[in-house]
């Protein structure tokens, strides 16, 4: 019964999703203020609606009800609770179904907290959100429904895939959807602005951009945050120790990840100095696009990964068209009405906005470069060109020289002035950190012999966090202090997310130039060396686990010169309901590296292959991550943010105009 | 700075110029380098595979093929289309999905010296799970002709 009211409930959603699309834009087009008052409850019904749906789905996992096919499909009954409430997100029905709850969160939230707003571009904001909902609703009911019954009901299910129990399967997808999704709100935004930009009268800075800046950097935050728990994941999950593949998925969420960093940039710039306006649209624009060209690529089963799931051409051309409207649409619209919008304030050629400028150029370049490697096997393949992959060596060669400048630049931007910098004052301030940076990375060449790349990636890197910290510094002390508590949230953000990405570098660059892996080959007794470490393999027992069986190895690893051995206990699971195997990788976690042990298969004579791999700083790069994804949620909290009025600016050109909400209607 | 709006435009564009080459270059240059084409074992037998050039081979493991050499390390397997099959020889662990008579890629290149091609891989890749088949293993199989085995492609009818 539970499911058919959660099919009911999503017809609901529908229904409300199409009138919240269309009533309220066309009440703000038409002026009836009637119909503008609809957005807010048709967007809270919508999202209750959605809500609804998505606990019947969830309820029909934890009570094991197998007679839903979907069920049936992902879940067991010896699956333990938690990845059975994971389970609903496993396959393709219900991560959609989690998209548009996600939304829904996201429609409400925003409907709640815009008070501040006036009413029609509100209405407009969640007219836009609606269309989104709307298309994604119809894909479920139509093509995928996921409370489809298989009657009689099968004794058990299929089991959850053996890759996904795992604790990074409960967070990780909703993080990285947060992201996706959060993207619509900045698109919504944008488009509502396209629609109420006058020609002719260039509208004061801190309109659109200030109130979509905290609910962008907040969908940014959640999305570093759900890209660097599946890294962290496939890290340990996937029992080889990469930890990004460049595969089509993972550059699914690393394009819109890119073109949002771009976005939160200029959208500080135009809302604090109403440059760049028609880029920051187009930005936001371009990130959602990208957000929902990741979702088709990753559910029309046009890539074969573990996130592909059955594929079924009616699915897939869905998306297509629903993404090719979407896209277009915003697209046509910013043609039509970018001139409206205005370019904005002029800067001069040193000034931080030239600066920013800039870092949005590099950002889009690498954004385009990863698209072009992850859509040109399919356009081959698609024109039946020849089938092709672009691997790891590709974006690899293109990202890091993109990314070389960038952390240049990054250092040097927060210290130059709006408008218009002097060169030579930035040059004074920031001459002895640049001589710095350059003698740590000198020296740590010649020191620990390290080629030319990494020592340039290191000193990049204390480039960085020096230039940052000096910064920081500089901000609190005397004259013109701030002090620590008076910093606005959006200092702290920048602040920790600049020094994220220089950890995060230096753990790239040492995992990149260091790493070691040794493949031996041991039976039970033997001693073999690999790397500073020699390596005994004492024995191998069987291990019983709730839905698998192991064999597990036990491996002393002992450093020359240290006394106690590092013992480790890789495992090779046989998971029973699908008799699925899995490496379970054994690793030793430290500061400065992992020791990371897996087993390979194991041969009639009692040999097994073991691997056995030091990576130097592994850990730095999800810490620097951590920093990243934490600096933008300080920036969202910003409390700026949440006041009605606008601050008084300085600059006289805009002093006159009135804030957006006292205008005239 | 005192330069005059025209010419601070000028700059501007040359330098995005600049970088627009500067990335064109780069991308052009990574891709060509970089590419990685895949082949059947029946194309790989009519000699259309580079030789000195890494490239993709897929196919089904041969049922019985499977062997590892004394060292523990080294295995040999036969990926077949069903019609040509060519030898492959990997150091290393397989992937947890690596069965006889299921479908894999193997990347890597053709073995320089005379007599038999021998196709030295240093990458095996697998299904990812248990239904799913590598989709240029299962074209190799389709393209190869129609006696398509039972086993191996879930596309099978």
């Amino acid at each position: 019964m539970l499911p058919e009211l959660g099919l009911l409930a999503l017809i609901l959603a529908f229904a409300l999703a199409g009138a919240q699309a269309a009533l309220p834009l066309w009440g703000a087009q038409q002026d009836r203020p009637r119909l503008v008052a609809l957005a807010r409850p048709l967007a809270g019904a919508q999202s209750l609606f959605v809500t609804l749906s998505f606990a019947a789905l969830v309820q029909a996992f934890v009570r094991n009800d197998f007679s839903v096919a979907y069920v049936a499909a992902h879940a067991n009954s010896l699956l333990p609770l938690p990845y059975r409430v994971a389970g609903t997100w496993a396959g393709h029905e219900g991560s959609l179904l989690l998209w548009v709850e996600i939304l829904g969160l996201w429609t409400l939230a925003v409907a709640l907290l815009s008070r501040a707003l006036p009413e029609a571009t509100v209405a407009r904001v969640l007219g836009v959100m609606g269309i989104i909902s709307t298309g994604f609703l119809g894909f479920i009911l139509f093509t995928s429904n996921p409370f489809a019954r298989s009657l009689p009901a099968p004794a058990d299910g299929l089991d959850l895939n053996p890759l996904l129990q795992d604790p990074g399967m409960v967070a990780h997808p909703p993080l990285l959807y947060m992201g996706y999704v959060g993207f619509a709100v900045a698109f919504a935004f944008a488009i509502a602005e396209l629609i109420e930009a006058t020609p002719g009268r260039e509208r004061p800075p801190f309109s659109w951009t200030r109130w979509a800046r905290p609910w962008t950097l907040a969908a940014w935050s959640f999305l570093t945050a759900g890209i660097l728990l599946g890294s962290f994941w496939a890290y340990y999950e996937l029992g080889w120790g990469g930890w990004w593949f460049w595969d089509a998925v993972e550059n699914a969420s690393f394009m819109p990840w890119l073109v949002g960093t771009a976005l939160i940039h200029s959208l500080a710039v135009t809302g604090t100095r109403g440059s760049f306006r028609n880029w920051t649209v187009l930005l936001a624009i371009l990130a959602f696009s990208l957000s929902l060209l990741g979702t088709f690529l990753v559910r029309s089963g046009v890539l074969s990964s573990v996130h592909a799931f059955a594929s079924d051409p009616r699915r897939g051309l869905w998306i297509l068209v629903f993404l090719s409207a979407v896209v277009g649409g915003s697209l046509t619209l910013y043609g039509w009405r970018a001139a409206a919008v205005g370019l904005g304030s002029r800067f001069a050629l040193v000034s931080r906005e030239s600066a920013l400028l800039v870092n949005n150029v590099l950002l889009a370049a690498a954004a385009g470069t990863v698209l072009l490697g992850t859509l040109y096997p399919l356009v081959l393949d698609a024109l039946d060109l020849g089938r092709i992959s672009v691997g790891p060596p590709y974006f690899e060669t293109v990202i890091v020289p993109l990314m070389l400048p960038l952390m240049l630049l990054l250092g040097v931007g927060p210290w130059l002035r709006w408008k218009q910098s002097p060169p030579q004052e930035a040059w004074r301030q920031l001459r002895w950190l640049a001589l710095g940076a350059v003698t740590v990375a000198t020296l740590a060449a010649v020191a620990l012999q390290l080629s030319v790349g990494v020592a340039l990636g290191l000193g990049a890197s204390a480039w960085v966090i020096s230039a940052t910290l000096a910064h920081l510094w500089r901000q609190l002390s005397p004259p013109g202090s701030r002090g620590l508590r008076r910093l606005p949230g959006s200092q702290w953000g920048m602040v920790l997310a600049h020094l994220g990405l220089g950890v995060f570098a230096i753990g790239v660059t040492l995992v990149k130039g260091l790493e070691t892996a040794h493949d031996l080959s041991l039976r039970p007794g033997d001693t073999a060396r690999a790397g500073a470490y020699s390596v005994t393999f004492t024995d191998a027992q069987q291990r019983r686990g709730p839905n698998y069986i192991a064999a597990q190895a036990r491996l002393e690893l002992t450093r020359e010169g240290q006394a106690s051995p590092l013992v480790l206990r890789p495992e090779k699971r046989l998971y029973t309901v699908r008799q699925v195997p899995m490496t379970e990788a054994a690793i030793d976690r430290g500061l400065l590296r992992d020791v990371y042990v897996s087993l390979g298969e194991v041969t009639p004579d009692r040999r097994w292959i073991v691997r056995v791999q030091v990576k130097p700083f592994v850990g730095w790069i999800w810490a620097g991550a951590v920093l990243i994804a934490l600096g933008g949620a300080a920036a969202a909290a910003d409390r700026r943010h949440r006041r009605k009025a606008p601050e008084p600016q300085a600059d006289s050109r805009t002093a006159g105009a009135l804030p957006r909400p006292l205008q005239p209607a | 700075m005192s330069l005059k709006p025209r010419h601070r435009r000028a700059l501007w564009i040359a330098g995005a110029l600049a970088l627009l080459a500067l990335a064109t270059v780069l991308v052009v240059s990574a891709m060509r380098k970089n590419l990685v084409f895949f082949f059947s074992p029946s194309q790989v037998l009519a000699g259309q595979a580079p030789q000195g050039r890494s490239f993709r081979v897929g196919g089904l493991v041969e049922a019985g093929s499977l062997e590892r050499l004394p060292d523990g390390m080294t295995v040999r397997f036969t990926v077949s289309d069903t019609v040509q099959r060519v030898p492959v020889v990997y150091r290393g662990a397989l992937p947890d999905l690596f069965r006889e008579g299921k479908g894999v890629v193997a990347q890597g290149r053709l073995d320089a010296g005379g007599g038999p091609k021998v196709f030295v891989a240093d990458q095996v890749l697998a299904k990812h799970d248990e239904n799913y088949m590598p989709p240029e293993a299962a074209r190799a199989v389709a393209a190869a002709g129609p006696q398509r085995p039972d086993e191996g492609s879930p596309h099978a009818p």
